[in-house]
């Protein structure tokens, strides 16, 4: 369970840029279900995953993990609790190239000091269930979107996280890629995971497995059916 | 194996794969600071080492010598003074010395002719400095031939090569009879270059020094401890030369290092963007890049002194030749005796691993520390 209480993110605070993104949203996030945000552009929705995923604080409100306030944690506690709680897939993938699909699903396990050879081989298992066993070796820039998308999924597993926070997962791909995708989510979600998506694609959030779907706009929720 | 020491293992791991992606710019980093740490550490082992070189020639130099002055320039000395500074209190071992350079054409070098204190080598023959062995191409056995000061040519049997610790002593010298001296430079009998004595109280060296010149107003002792003075503030003047050296190969240094800092593009920012996103703390990122740092500087401060070390041991600062160009023609080649100075290279080792690595982090930091919310936009 995620609860957001009264949360808002001011970007520029005090300065004559300042921007309000998220106002005053409170939200009850649900374990083991998918929830996607949706909204039109600049409405937050980027902002309000990385509020939860503890890649930013917000300016005000709280926010607690399985009843553990995170929002006021220093930094090297925040990294820790995005580490073990969180895994990203990112709109761009943000792959580092030059890599092989295999080092890169095992960055994020690293500063965990897992032996290696059981993180390899970890790693290898992932990038098997993504159906990606023979690109692991392969440059990540020689990889299709849809490759790439799947190595960033494996990736977001390596560190077994309960939560999968993806944000616009299928805007890169097309519509067969795109369905490639939520069907890795479906078996994902059988295995427990919750996910947390934005999107504006109906593909997605008009999707049969989604439990939930948050509407923003202008930084405020607008519907929670 | 404990987390922390395995969490370093794939931070090196990393390390490793991200440099390899950019080889040809790392690779010509490590080249420039190699030369860089060559360049320094030469310099430092080749004063060093001719420093202690120098001291140890004067360590084995008379106490006083006596040299006869004509219109204020060295002329010979008559055997005559010899008697009367023998009977000074405190002066021993007073000796009549004969040496003097010589012009070989063939090498176009100055050679020094000495008669040995002792077991000098009997006449036709004579002993010669490594340098000088290498310089003629000459082994023992072998006859060397020079134009005495007549024109006559004056042929030796090399009988030995002389041995020493040191090099630099030795290494243009031809040990030969007082005879052949005599005789190939043309000086009477009675008459020698200077003259050495030592003294049996140290601290009476000045006494004695000054009741020779009142005895024999037209000669100039010439002390040890002077000579030693003289070389101290020799070598003072080259270590400003040295220093000069320093301080620019220092600035090209520092330049290297700054543009490293400025130099850290968006893709390197975006890197550690992502690598903080995923779950690397600030301490990651700042541990991953002292490991970058400390390879390129350690690889090439290796590399650098190694080459240095050849350079002036192997090929006696060949390089530097340019530099030392009055002083090589005067001198046939000499191999300096290897000796490292550890503290120099510890000064050294810091001076140069120590900059770069914090150049390459501290850039690095001011980026880690910055929120990993950026790689979302
Ligand atoms: N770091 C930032 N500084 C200033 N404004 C920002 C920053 N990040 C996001 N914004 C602004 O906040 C608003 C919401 O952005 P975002 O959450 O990315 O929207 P969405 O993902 O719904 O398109 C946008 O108007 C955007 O310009
Ligand atoms: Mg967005």
């Amino acid at each position: 369970m995620i609860e957001l209480r009264n949360v808002s993110k001011v970007f520029n605070e005090g300065r004559h840029n300042e921007f309000t993104a998220i106002r005053d949203v409170s939200l009850r996030l649900a374990d083991r279900e998918v929830t996607v945000f949706t909204g039109p552009s600049g409405s937050g929705k980027t902002t309000l995953l990385t509020l939860v995923g503890c890649l930013a604080r917000p300016t005000v409100g709280r926010i607690r993990l399985h009843d553990r306030d995170i929002s006021g944690l220093p930094e090297r506690f925040l990294t820790q609790v995005r580490r073990h709680s969180f895994g990203f897939v990112f709109q761009q993938f943000n792959l580092i190239s030059g890599l092989s699909a295999v080092d890169n699903v095992m960055l994020p396990a690293y500063p965990t000091g897992r032996p290696r050879s059981g993180l390899m081989a970890r790693a290898l298992e992932l990038l098997e269930l993504m159906a990606l066993a023979e690109r692991a070796d392969a440059p990540v820039e020689w990889l299709s979107g849809g490759e790439k998308q799947r190595v960033a999924i494996a990736r977001a597993l390596i560190n077994d996280p309960p939560v999968l926070i993806a944000d616009e997962p299928t805007a890169n791909l097309d519509t067969a890629m795109s369905r490639d995708f939520l069907a890795i989510l479906e078996r994902l979600v059988e295995q427990g995971k919750t996910v947390l998506m934005t999107s504006h694609d109906p593909l997605v959030y008009e999707a049969a497995m989604v439990n939930t779907v948050v509407s923003l706009r202008d930084g405020r929720v607008e519907t929670v059916p | 194996m404990p987390p922390w020491i395995e969490r370093q293992r794939h931070l090196m791991d990393y390390t490793l794969a991200a440099m390899a992606r950019r080889w040809g710019r790392n690779l010509g980093l490590v080249a420039v600071y190699t030369l860089l740490v060559f360049v320094l550490a030469s310099v430092m082992m080749f004063t060093d080492a001719i420093q202690r070189e120098a001291g140890q020639l004067l360590e084995q130099a008379p106490e006083v010598v006596v040299q006869r002055m004509v219109a204020g320039r060295h002329d010979l000395i008559s055997a005559d003074y010899m008697d009367a500074i023998a009977a000074i209190r405190g002066a021993r071992q007073v000796r009549g010395r004969l040496w003097g350079y010589h012009f070989d054409p063939v090498t176009a070098a100055n050679y020094t002719f000495m008669v040995p204190a002792a077991n000098a080598p009997p006449a036709g023959r004579v002993h010669i400095g490594a340098g000088l062995a290498r310089a003629r191409g000459a082994a023992v056995g072998d006859v060397l031939s020079f134009r005495g000061h007549d024109g006559a040519l004056f042929s030796f049997d090399i009988e030995g090569l002389l041995r020493a610790e040191s090099e630099i002593i030795t290494a243009d010298a031809i040990l030969l009879s007082e005879e052949d001296f005599r005789a190939f430079f043309g000086i009477r009998p009675g008459l020698f270059t200077d003259i050495s004595l030592q003294v049996r109280n140290p601290r009476e060296v000045t006494k004695v020094a000054e009741k020779i010149v009142e005895r024999f107003p037209d000669t100039r002792p010439i002390l040890r401890s002077e000579m030693q003075r003289t070389y101290a503030s020799l070598f003072d003047w080259r270590q400003g030369l040295v220093l000069t050296v320093f301080a620019g190969a220092l600035l090209a240094f520092a330049i290297l290092a700054w543009d490293k800092a400025a130099g850290l593009s968006a893709e390197e920012r975006r890197e550690i963007g992502i690598l903080k996103a995923v779950g690397w703390e600030t301490t990651d990122i700042i541990a991953m890049k002292t490991w970058e740092g400390a390879l390129v500087s350690l690889t090439a401060f290796l590399l650098g002194v190694l080459l240095a070390y050849g350079h002036v041991f192997g090929t006696s600062a060949v390089m530097f030749e340019p530099v030392l160009k009055g002083w090589a023609t005067l001198y046939p080649r000499f191999v300096l005796t290897p000796h490292v100075d550890l503290f120099q290279l510890a000064v050294l080792a810091f001076l140069t691993v120590v900059p770069y690595t914090a150049a390459t982090v501290v850039p690095n930091w001011k980026t880690a520390v910055t929120d990993p919310d950026a790689v979302m936009r």
